[in-house]
């Protein structure tokens, strides 16, 4: 069951998120777009300088997210590629970063 | 993450299978099939890593590519402004290899057949697919460049827009100049590959002449009306730094060379450099051109953007430089990369009997060294869009640095070990 639950979860998740026919794998393939910076899955390579978000608590990488957005938090390029994705996004992407290990 | 065990993968999939009847999703719906990739850059390594990645092994993955090693096209300007050697942008096949379990195979595709589903090897062998990825990057237009046809013309009046030997003959080049010597860069009308990557190696050779070659000069025979990318960063950089050093001449296009003599044949000019640089136009890779896809403009393929698939020829999906792009979207490894990953979920969907993602998203940062410290950045987001069927970029989103700055140079040399990495390891 432990190695069960991610894929419950994103079932569960997709199902309950968008009314419409969205991709069971839409989290994935929406964090899959920061892998280029972050790392695969969020597992940024070591001593590259870069932030890993796989296993960040949801909430802060929601919160990092909207102060980039909001401009509260200065960025070199995070305030512009935040407001490239909706809410609703980011909370998919925020939520399979904080899911892996 | 760890390929999974297949005894463990079938337990997962016969689960995920029951939660399928019950919540209508089909996020454990298993994929198999044999998927061969072509070329083995920016998009072709992602794809074939992360069909095998996201299959957890279901999909056979076969990686061909005409190259012992990935040599890396972004930071290779700066091997030629001296910051940088070639085992810094060369990477091995080997993880794709043992750790994903692909099957690279070093050879050349010469034929393409969409009917039976394969592809003929110059070394005598084929190859079936159930899916076939192109990720050819692209191939010169010789033509249009007649002095530039002949070997000889090609070794000595060099590109060096594909890293790998010519990145290092070019450096060597610099190197034997005299102080006092020109060297100049053509740039062919856009779309071609890394818009800003011209503007890039300008700088950085300016940078190698200001320190060792103070004498000497650059000068950018741009065939665009302006500059194509950070224009504000680049002539502000050009005027701080390089003043006296750089010359930049707009819609100053090379409509061919003398070889001989270091010579470009403008339309009503001539120029003679000590050290030419000439980038051709180029299209989609020939492999790609002579398949029987669906081109535009007989250049760049025709895609559809929920998939990656040719619009003409089912089976057959398309990454990376050799595509028509999308609006404001640049030919650049980062978002060959994305495009790779926006491939491999369409066909794992595919594979399984499902539709491809109805919203994919994709987006691009490039970063630009205009000195051996100081980078600038451009940066886009792009969504789908269904009204016309294209990724189309988010307003407000975006944009350029403010000023260039030393902090992402650390942050540019941190993308490339993290995309390097995301391809490759």
């Amino acid at each position: 069951m432990k190695l069960l639950s991610p894929l419950v979860a994103a079932c569960l998740l997709a199902t309950a998120a968008t009314a419409h026919a969205a991709d069971p794998n839409l989290g994935r393939n929406l964090a899959a777009t920061c892998a280029n910076c972050h790392g695969t899955n969020g597992q940024a390579v070591k001593g590259s300088g870069m932030d890993t978000l796989a296993g960040m608590e949801k909430a802060k990488i929601l919160q990092k997210l909207a102060d980039y957005k909001s401009g509260d938090k200065p960025a070199s390029i995070m305030h512009q590629i935040s407001k490239g994705y909706t809410d609703a996004q980011l909370d998919l992407i925020a939520t399979y970063f904080a899911a892996q290990k | 993450m760890m390929l999974m065990k297949r005894r463990d993968f079938l337990k997962i999939g016969a689960a995920a299978g029951a939660m399928a009847s019950i919540y209508g999703c089909a996020a454990g719906a298993k994929a198999s099939g044999h998927v061969v990739v072509v070329g083995g850059g920016y998009g072709g390594a992602t794809v074939a890593k992360y069909l095998r990645m996201w299959s957890e092994g279901g999909v056979q993955v076969t990686l061909v590519e005409r190259n012992p090693t990935f040599i890396s096209c972004p930071i290779s300007n700066l091997v030629i402004g001296g910051q940088k050697t070639m085992e810094d942008i060369t990477i091995s096949y080997e993880a794709l290899r043992s750790k994903w379990g692909v099957r690279v195979i070093q050879d050349d595709v010469v034929a393409v057949d969409a009917t039976k589903k394969t592809i003929a090897l110059k070394g005598g062998s084929a190859l079936s697919y159930d899916r076939l990825v192109l990720s050819p990057g692209v191939d010169f237009m010789w033509d249009e460049m007649p002095g530039l046809k002949s070997a000889e013309a090609q070794s000595k009046v060099l590109h060096a827009w594909k890293a790998g030997p010519q990145t290092i003959a070019l450096r060597k080049q610099l190197e034997s100049m005299k102080n006092g010597g020109v060297y100049a860069i053509a740039i062919p009308k856009a779309p071609y590959r890394c818009p800003p990557g011209p503007y890039e190696r300008a700088c950085l050779v300016a940078n190698y002449f200001k320190q060792s070659k103070p004498k000497s000069k650059v000068v950018i025979l741009d065939a665009n009306e302006e500059v194509t990318s950070k224009k504000g960063l680049f002539t502000k950089a050009w005027s701080d730094l390089y003043k006296g050093i750089i010359e930049y001449r707009n819609n100053s296009e090379v409509k061919d060379v003398e070889a001989g003599s270091n010579t470009a044949i403008l339309e009503f000019d001539k120029f003679k450099a000590d050290v030419l640089n000439v980038i051709p136009p180029h299209r989609a890779g020939d492999i790609a051109r002579t398949s029987g896809i669906k081109l535009i403009n007989t250049r760049w393929v025709d895609i559809n953007w929920l998939s990656m698939e040719s619009t003409n020829t089912p089976g057959i999906h398309v990454l990376g430089d050799a595509i028509f792009p999308a609006p404001a979207m640049p030919k650049s490894g980062h978002m060959a990369n994305q495009q790779g990953k926006l491939a491999a979920a369409a066909i794992l969907n595919m594979l399984s009997g499902l539709d491809p993602n109805p919203e994919p998203v994709v987006m691009n940062t490039c970063y630009s060294f205009v000195d051996a410290q100081s980078v600038i950045h451009v940066s886009s987001v792009h969504q789908y869009d269904a009204v016309t069927k294209s990724v189309q970029p988010v307003k407000g989103a975006g944009g350029v640095s403010v000023a260039r700055n030393e902090l992402e140079a650390k942050v540019a040399l941190g993308w490339a070990k993290n995309i390097w990495a995301d391809m490759l390891a």
